[in-house]
């Protein structure tokens, strides 16, 4: 790989060097294949930089012991760097209050969590919840339950052939029955980024609260969860170059505080007695059990790694990656972009006329290349272009236009076999 | 091409892909079946002509990659004109052929052309498309009413 292309001038005081980057990612020393690994399916998962793993290795081989409980040494300085992961991610996000940052198991758990113990017992039967056509299925199948269970209704926001939302529509959807909204910040399917801050200005002159799935968002764009006034924000770890197992909900403190706890057990509690139990305050109300403390501290490195690099160079890096690609992509013919909006992240949906997309997926790892191919759990978008699958090429930070070229030849390739 | 990936993707397999044999509905079918792979979201619509317990026309319809195109297209030609029975044995035959069940250097003499499929053995994630078609056929001849899924 040619260093000196890969490195960017991203504004008169920033130098961007992928190389650099890329020597703190120990995986993307593997080959496959005999190939040299290049890694572009970061929107199912990232991989992780040397000082997240060492952080996490750190906890076991230094601090392992159980947080919030013991009066011992080791207890004291796990719950601390715990607590500190904790207040990393609210600087990260710009909550207000480090006890709006709840730990979760991942964007899936928070989402249920908010259906659960926010929605469902304000739900009455007629009342509606929105959603849009661009959900993965974590933010579809918890509200159909709440909705199934509740008898209420829940309304789709659909998209254009370019994988925008039609906002009018969601205007048109809105009724004195609408209870809530939950929309994808960018969908990891199409790329799409909406516009967040409309849907959230419109929902609040309803007085409807919003959630937003940010799943794909806070690893490519900086998220203030104060400047957008979301209700509710959820992530995952793993997707933001930190560990698997560990996510984060942010919910406004009052409503946090009006929500009965989701799950019951350890650490949740101030009180027990078989009369009656009080339960924690915020945010252990939320945190039953012993929760995955190496995963909070991962994360919490992870969060430091990328405002070392700076999440609008990372930003900056990728919409660089993304035209470079759909602009080399461009002079393939049977190559279809299934995503076309003008706001996107850095993720490339494509088919192919006539090879199917898991015979791309098993062609590129002979390459090296590592892709996602198939309904990316958004079946509903699937549907909407009346396709089964896609082919999909995600980048992060530490991708290069070397890559590209990789992935732009194995597809041409592909093309001459299956031709 | 990789040594590999050439087994898997043989010419047979790749013709089959681009012009698939007996890739139509059948109206006068008297059983039939539908098969899903939710894992890639690949659909198949088996159709079974039977007569005196002779499978008299076969016919398929649905979307796939190539290895499950091709086995689906291979297949109709494998049991038209077998007896139920007959085609019972065709389908686990090739079953243990994808899943490496026929040991180290089987002999394939009986599977005929279905013997392409035997690369698709080094790759687990693929043995599901390969599978389908013939878990759907199987369906179709046990007149099972419930869609045949994979995972
Ligand atoms: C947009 C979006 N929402 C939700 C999820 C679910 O995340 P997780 O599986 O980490 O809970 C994903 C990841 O697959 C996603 O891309």
């Amino acid at each position: 790989m040619n260093s000196k292309e890969e490195i960017s001038v991203i504004s008169n005081s920033t130098i961007y060097n992928v190389e650099a980057i890329r020597n703190d990612f120990p995986i993307l020393q593997t080959t496959v294949h005999d190939n040299p690994l290049v890694y572009l399916d970061n929107a199912a998962t990232t991989q992780k930089p040397i000082s997240v793993i060492k952080e996490a290795q750190k906890y076991y081989s230094t601090m392992n012991s159980n947080i919030h409980r013991g009066v011992h040494a080791l207890s004291q300085v796990a719950t601390e760097a715990y607590e500190t992961a904790r207040i990393k991610i609210k600087k990260f996000i710009n909550a207000l209050g480090k006890n709006e940052i709840i730990f979760t198991k991942g964007t899936t758990e928070s989402i249920n969590l908010v259906a659960q113990s926010y929605v469902r017992p304000n739900l009455q039967a007629g009342d509606e919840v929105i959603i849009s056509q661009m959900e993965h299925h974590s933010n579809i199948v918890p509200w159909q339950l709440a909705c199934k269970e509740k008898n209420a209704k829940l309304k789709i926001i659909p998209i254009d052939d370019n994988g925008d939302l039609i906002f009018k529509d969601f205007e048109k959807l809105i009724t004195d029955r609408t209870k809530f909204v939950s929309v994808v910040y960018a969908s990891n399917s199409l790329g799409t980024i909406n516009p967040v801050k409309k849907i959230i200005d419109l929902a609040h002159q309803n007085n409807i609260p919003v959630m937003l799935d940010a799943a794909q968002a806070v690893n490519h764009l900086p998220v203030d969860v104060q400047d957008l006034d979301c209700d509710f924000l959820a992530f995952s770890g793993h997707k933001l170059y930190g560990p698997t197992g560990i996510g984060i909900l942010y919910g406004k403190v009052n409503l946090l505080d009006s929500m009965p706890p989701y799950q019951g057990g350890g650490d949740m509690i101030s009180k027990v007695t078989f009369k009656e139990t009080t339960y924690n305050e915020l945010p252990h109300k939320f945190e039953a059990g012993t929760p995955n403390i190496a995963g909070a501290i991962g994360l919490g490195e992870a969060i430091d790694y990328i405002s070392k690099v700076g999440i609008e160079n990372i930003s900056f890096h990728e919409m660089n990656l993304l035209e470079y690609a759909t602009e080399a992509v461009s002079d393939i013919p049977s190559l279809k972009i299934i995503g076309t909006s003008k706001e996107k992240v850095s993720v490339l949906s494509f088919v192919l006329d006539d090879v199917h997309p898991h015979d791309i997926g098993t062609f590129l790892d002979f390459e090296g290349v590592a892709i996602r191919t198939g309904h990316h759990c958004t079946q509903p978008v699937m549907d909407r272009y009346n396709i089964p699958a896609t082919s999909r090429a995600s980048f992060a930070m530490y991708n290069t236009k070397a890559e590209i070229n990789v992935l732009v030849n194995g597809l041409k390739k592909i093309i001459g076999v299956f031709g | 091409m990789d040594q590999e990936l050439r087994e898997l993707y043989q010419e047979v397999i790749l013709d089959h892909n681009k012009s698939p044999r007996n890739f139509r509905e059948m109206e006068d079918s008297t059983q039939d079946s539908e098969g899903y792979n939710p894992l890639c979201g690949d659909t198949i619509h088996i159709y079974l002509k039977i007569n005196d317990g002779i499978v008299t026309d076969v016919s398929f319809q649905g979307s796939g990659c190539a290895i499950s195109k091709a086995s689906a297209s291979l297949m109709t030609s494998a049991v038209k004109g077998k007896t139920k029975e007959e085609a019972e044995v065709v389908f686990k035959n090739f079953l243990d052929l994808i899943t490496g069940n026929l040991g180290e250097n089987p002999n394939t003499d009986k599977l005929g052309k279905l013997a392409v499929f035997a690369g698709v053995q080094e790759f687990p994630v693929r043995v599901k498309c390969a599978s389908l078609a013939w878990h759907t056929m199987k369906a179709a001849l046990d007149e099972k009413e419930t869609k045949v899924t994979t995972e």
